[in-house]
């Protein structure tokens, strides 16, 4: 009875976990299938692997779905929007902090407040407003690296500077006094003093607006278009589904090259990536 | 450097960056289409702006802060708040996505809740949420007591659980379409797959958002059931209380706070469904309600994306989202009130 006790938690675990992971396998097993395979035996482990590279090559290639171009692009928003990000939107929470004025705490008030908004209510408007401001002063907004990243400041900037507020509130002005005397400007301070502070919360910072980011659809796919100049990765995902109806050799091989690159990164920063959101959840 | 050599010469980079600035907008309205007047513009406004950062002088604290302050509440300000005053003013228009001709009041929200496919996302959107919310959070919650428990590889289990929902809705909702149509329907034989019966259609969707998130929530919980102090673990085991007695009188109201920030989490969350809606059914299938055909399975947020997208009704989908804005709006303004209350009575 002691022993059944004891093991139980055990097996429910594994259970549970098998179940969980379960879509996963299948993904990994049906892209090494055949077409006509899949139909038959979806749950079966495939008879010959090497049917993956071939479906792969086929994804690959695929001009709908161009996996390389997609996920370099969505490579480069994602590190691009990430770098700019941690840089202002540090500098942005510590003035903020810093700086007791009447407009410090109304900017504060107008960030934290914008958490609300749902990216529904302002994603019509933003079109229109891009598509003039392009007009405007001669710069592709819409389909561009410039535009999309541009728009990801805006949108990941209220909770990053929220986070951030938090966390340089805790440090001692001490610190910034002591370089003051010194003879440091207020921008060495903050980049030699302040910015490496920051570190610890800049992770999470990076981890939620990282994964955000990477897997966002609507944004991409109404500033970018579905099948515009610059794709993302759960663009194309989207794109390639849309023009290779129930292929679903060919679409869950597509599905698979999608959820590599980030299932590769949790492998190695699972700790970093759960703490991560966890705490940004938190806070 | 000498200082009067300094000022001069951040007093013409200044100008310079302003001339430009000036050039470009003159080449704007002389309607030459020149691809060198976006470039201009933006060299011109970084040199104003490196004029004013190597102007010496005792004001320079005040100048950090405002250089500092600049990209963020810029590109916020274009991104978020414009855009957003827009769309609460446009909501009262007859706007197509690119001009508007007449200011029509509140016609669309009447016009709105009279339309029968939107009361009914409405309605389901509102189903859908308590009970995703209820799924995710026992679940959760289970998962998290299986998590603390003694059992060996915790952290494999925990990066297992937590694995589904690092991956976009998108391409999940796909995988899980192939699961529903393919799968299921060869390992129970001769079924029809869930997705083509409108009941069940929205169950597969709760099944597929309780996967997805609950890893992610009973991480949220496992930090919160770690935060109980050991010795009150102890002091309960000493006084010989059961397991059950010490989870329900002791364990959860020790995370009371947990559980807020869990609930209204998961309400956002279910609330703004979007990808997973958009790729495992998009609506489909088909209901008839009063002799209309009515997507079955359209979540809110999904709703406003085909009203304004797919119809091309601009106006309507904006006020679809003026309303989806005000609710949620609503629900963190609840949170924040029993946060507070909470702090206060602590």
């Amino acid at each position: 009875m002691k022993q059944i006790k004891k093991i139980l938690p055990e097996i429910i675990a594994i259970l549970i976990a098998i179940i969980v992971l379960a879509p996963f396998f299948l993904v990994v097993v049906n892209s090494a299938k055949a077409s006509a395979d899949i139909v038959i035996s979806p749950i079966s482990l495939p008879s010959d692997w090497g049917q993956m590279f071939t479906n792969m090559k086929n994804v690959i290639n695929n001009q709908n779905f161009s996996y390389w171009d997609s996920f370099f692009s969505s490579v480069i928003i994602t590190i691009v929007s990430l770098a700019l990000l941690i840089v202002f939107s540090s500098m942005a929470a510590w003035v903020l902090v810093r700086n007791k004025t009447k407009w410090s705490g109304f900017i504060f008030m107008l960030f934290v407040s914008a958490m609300v908004i749902p990216f529904q209510v302002v994603m019509l408007p933003l079109l229109s407003t891009f598509r003039e401001v392009s007009s405007f002063i001669g710069i592709d907004m819409l389909s561009s690296y410039k535009g999309i990243i541009f728009a990801y400041l805006g949108f990941g900037g209220s909770m990053s500077v929220f986070i951030l507020h938090g966390f340089v509130k805790g440090i001692p002005y001490e610190l910034e006094e002591a370089a003051w005397i010194d003879g440091a400007s207020p921008e060495g301070t903050f980049f030699r003093i302040i910015f490496p502070l920051l570190k610890p919360v800049q992770v999470t910072v990076l981890i939620l607006n990282g994964i955000w980011i990477w897997n966002d659809y609507l944004l991409p796919s109404l500033m970018l278009g579905l099948n515009g100049r610059i794709k993302t990765l759960p663009v194309a995902v989207s794109s390639f589904v849309g023009s290779y109806v129930k292929q679903w050799d060919l679409i869950l091989t597509a599905a698979f090259l999608a959820m590599i690159p980030i299932v590769i990164l949790f492998l190695f920063a699972q700790k970093q990536i759960m703490q991560g959101m966890v705490d940004g959840a938190i806070k | 450097m000498n200082v009067s050599v300094k000022r001069m010469l951040s007093v013409i980079v200044f100008a310079v960056g302003i001339i430009s600035v000036i050039i470009a907008f003159y080449l704007n309205f002389s309607g030459s289409d020149s691809s060198i007047r976006g470039n201009l513009l933006i060299a011109g406004a970084l040199l104003a702006l490196f004029g004013i950062y190597f102007y010496p002088t005792k004001h320079h604290r005040k100048i950090i802060n405002v250089l500092f302050l600049f990209p963020l509440v810029f590109t916020f300000a274009v991104t978020v708040i414009i855009p957003f005053i827009f769309g609460i003013f446009y909501s009262l228009t007859d706007w197509n996505g690119i001009k508007f001709e007449n200011f029509v009041g509140l016609s669309n929200y009447i016009k709105m809740f009279q339309s029968s496919d939107y009361v009914y996302s409405f309605a389901i959107t509102f189903i859908f949420t308590v009970i995703n919310m209820i799924s995710v959070n026992v679940v959760a919650f289970a998962l998290a007591l299986l998590c603390t428990s003694k059992i060996k590889g915790k952290n494999l289990y925990r990066a297992a659980f937590f694995l589904p929902n690092l991956i976009g809705g998108i391409v999940l909702g796909y995988v899980w379409q192939f699961i529903f149509n393919k799968v299921f329907t060869v390992i129970i034989s001769e079924s029809q797959s869930m997705l083509t019966n409108p009941n069940l259609a929205i169950v597969a969707i709760l099944i597929v958002s309780t996967w997805q998130y609950a890893g992610y929530i009973m991480m949220i919980y496992v930090t919160g059931l770690q935060g109980v102090p050991k010795d009150i673990m102890e002091a309960s085991s000493v006084d010989g209380a059961n397991g059950w007695v010490t989870l329900t009188k002791i364990k959860m109201p020790m995370i009371a706070n947990t559980f807020t920030v869990c609930i209204f989490l998961t309400l956002v969350n279910s609330f703004k469904q979007f990808d997973l809606n958009l790729a495992l059914t998009n609506g489909a299938p088909t209901r008839v309600l009063g002799g209309k055909a009515i997507a079955a399975t359209e979540f809110l947020a999904l709703n406003i994306y085909n009203t304004a997208i797919a119809k091309n009704e601009y106006a309507m989908g904006q006020t679809k989202a003026v309303v989806f804005f005000i609710i949620l709006a609503i629900v963190s303004l609840t949170q924040v009130t029993i946060s507070k209350k909470r702090e206060v009575e602590l």
